[in-house]
């Protein structure tokens, strides 16, 4: 199972929404986020209007509107959630669902809710799938940082993402030497009762944590011999063109007109 | 892969995905994050630099943790949350820190979480399960006086408590963003009293684990606890008997709670508090809706509603599990 492979969502392609600089693309990202988190239930054409800058966007990234939309189905568990506004939100009831002693109403205005939260969360996973498919991990880290996230943040995400694919292979391991213990009959489960499974756990949870602790001494210790001095240096960012300034204004304005038509139309 | 991710997902039900909260509920529970996280920076910056390494990779360890599962019932599998494990292995301020870390990254790498719900999500899963787990877990540990089964018990209850706490806390952001109170409450409360046990159980192993193999490791609780009497208190039966009794709490704790529901605190508060919310902001926004359920009305309902609500939920979720499962998995099965 190559789940190692399938953890990084960078895509590499050479387009231009790859070209820009991440600082652009992250601030882009959460206006557009946060502009339909704005825009009130219901109206379908601000919804339609972001959807469209979005996947013109997708379309310029040459990384594929299939995989953008295939892995934005992620949440979809949690949409399940949503499914309760249809018969809790009041409004013009549509459907009666008789269940027993008392009767579920499908209203308008739930539907209208449901429909609201689905499309908003399809839409914005999507757009943080584009945002970590064309950008690299690290150009996300300088972004950040240089949005003023604390130096030690950065470099605790910089550890947690350069050591996540060697813990994981790990916890792989670990996995894989149980199941190898553990021979299952075909419709039996393995193991014993839900405490037995527990304890099995309890060793592979224990000692994934000592070998983590052992490596980050380790790694302290490589750092220090290469003159770590608890300061992490960089080149300060290069201040952003004219042009990537011009359209992360153009952007937020048009996102912010979206936003100011959906409310006052 | 699909069906682990599926059913971490479904079992957990915690990564609020952008969409669900309204702006104001979002940024609000930003401001409260970037606070927390700031005195927790300020902090950890007064130990030794080799911390940032440690949290660094500690994060990542919480992460690949989190994939160490067991199957419990059906397709769902009982696996690590880590908050109040963080809290009490590194303390709670470092402990928050790497939370923090673990739930941006899912929220960055998977999708796992929205982007503008992240400052929600990691109030809730990293700020509160620290702030619980240290503030509930050390003090009941100190309190045992050394005896194993302190440590046990301590552990066990703040596991728990840190995942309801933090199933609390989502259900009060989805309901002030619109979704019925009446539904999310006893649903994310119910399923995560179960979760919990999960949680608390792995946190327990965990700590007793490397209290005994590594105390050095972690001065605070090696200093309260006896390492020998431990490594002799965790038998299978020790595990069985915390199970049963966490069990049990479980179960009457969720028999009780619509009940007590009934009776005017929890929801009735949020329910005054969101209605004080959306008066203060009805010129701007008209989206929020009142509380009625349309046809029903008294205790009853609401019970019923929250029970009716998290069936058809489960279904629905269960349908789909196995569906994927069955088109996945059609040779004999691994466990987990």
């Amino acid at each position: 199972m190559a789940l190692t492979s399938s953890l990084d969502p960078y895509v590499d392609r050479d387009s231009p929404v790859h070209a820009l600089d991440a600082r652009v693309k992250l601030l882009l990202t959460l206006a557009l986020v946060l502009a339909l988190a704005l825009i009130p239930a219901g109206r379908w054409s601000a919804m339609i209007a972001i959807a469209a800058l979005l996947w013109w966007a997708v379309l310029r990234s040459a990384v594929g509107p299939g995989l953008i939309l295939r892995r934005a189905f992620i949440a979809a568990p949690f949409a399940l959630a949503a499914l309760t506004l249809v018969v809790t939100r009041p409004g013009a009831p549509l459907l009666r669902l008789p269940l027993g002693p008392l009767t579920l109403t499908v209203t308008d205005a739930g539907l209208v809710a449901f429909a609201s939260v689905i499309l908003k969360t399809w839409l914005s996973v999507q757009a943080a799938l584009l945002l970590m498919a064309t950008s690299r991990f690290t150009e996300v880290l300088g972004a950040l940082r240089s949005l003023g996230l604390p130096a030690v943040l950065v470099a605790m995400l910089g550890f947690a993402y350069r050591y996540l694919f060697v813990l994981v292979d790990e916890a792989e391991r670990l996995l894989r030497a149980r199941d190898s213990r553990a021979a299952a009959l075909p419709g039996r489960r393995a193991g014993g009762p839900i405490a037995w499974r527990a304890g099995v756990l309890e060793g592979m949870v224990g000692t994934l944590f000592v070998r983590a602790y052992e490596r980050s001494e380790r790694i302290h210790a490589a750092m220090l011999s290469r003159s770590y001095t608890g300061e992490f240096r960089s080149f300060p960012p290069r201040s952003l063109t004219t042009s990537e300034q011009g359209l992360l204004i153009a952007g937020a304005a048009l996102l912010a007109a979206i936003v100011w038509l959906a409310y006052w139309r | 892969m699909l069906v682990q991710a599926l059913g971490q997902a479904m079992a957990l039900g915690m990564h609020i995905p952008d969409g669900f909260l309204s702006a104001p509920v979002a940024l609000l529970w930003w401001v409260l994050t970037v606070a927390a996280l700031a005195v927790a920076v300020q902090r950890v910056q007064g130990f030794d630099e080799r911390r940032v390494p440690l949290m660094g990779v500690m994060a990542a360890f919480i992460f690949a943790a989190q994939m160490l599962n067991f199957p419990v019932l059906g397709g769902t599998s009982g696996h690590l949350l880590g908050g109040a494990l963080a809290a009490l292995l590194l303390g709670p301020w470092a402990g928050m820190l790497v939370m923090a870390c673990v739930i941006a990254l899912q929220a960055l790498l998977f999708q796992d979480g929205g982007l503008l719900a992240l400052g929600a999500n990691i109030f809730n899963m990293g700020v509160a399960t620290a702030l619980v787990g240290h503030g509930v877990g050390m003090p009941l540990i100190r309190a045992a006086g050394g005896k194993p089964w302190g440590l046990i018990a301590a552990g066990f209850v703040a596991a728990w408590l840190s995942v309801m706490v933090a199933a609390f806390l989502t259900s009060l952001q989805l309901a002030l963003s619109g979704l019925a109170p009446a539904v999310v409450f006893p649903a994310m409360l119910f399923v995560h009293a179960f979760i919990g046990i999960g949680e608390g159980l792995i946190t327990v192993a965990a700590l007793a684990f490397v209290a005994t193999t590594r105390p050095d490791l972690v001065p605070a609780l090696a200093d309260s606890v006896d390492a020998s009497a431990l490594g002799r208190a965790m038998s299978r039966g020790a595990m069985l008997t915390v199970t049963l009794i966490g069990l049990a709490i479980a179960v009457g704790l969720t028999l009780i709670s619509p009940l007590a529901s009934v009776h005017p605190d929890g929801l009735e508060r949020v329910a005054e508090d969101h209605g004080f919310i959306e008066r203060a902001r009805d010129p701007l926004y008209n989206l929020l809706p009142d509380y009625t359920i349309p046809g029903l009305d008294g205790p009853l309902s609401t019970i019923l509603s929250g029970v009716i609500g998290l069936l058809i939920v489960f279904a629905l979720a269960y349908g789909i599990m196995l569906l994927i499962r069955g088109r996945r998995e059609p040779g004999p099965k691994t466990p987990g």
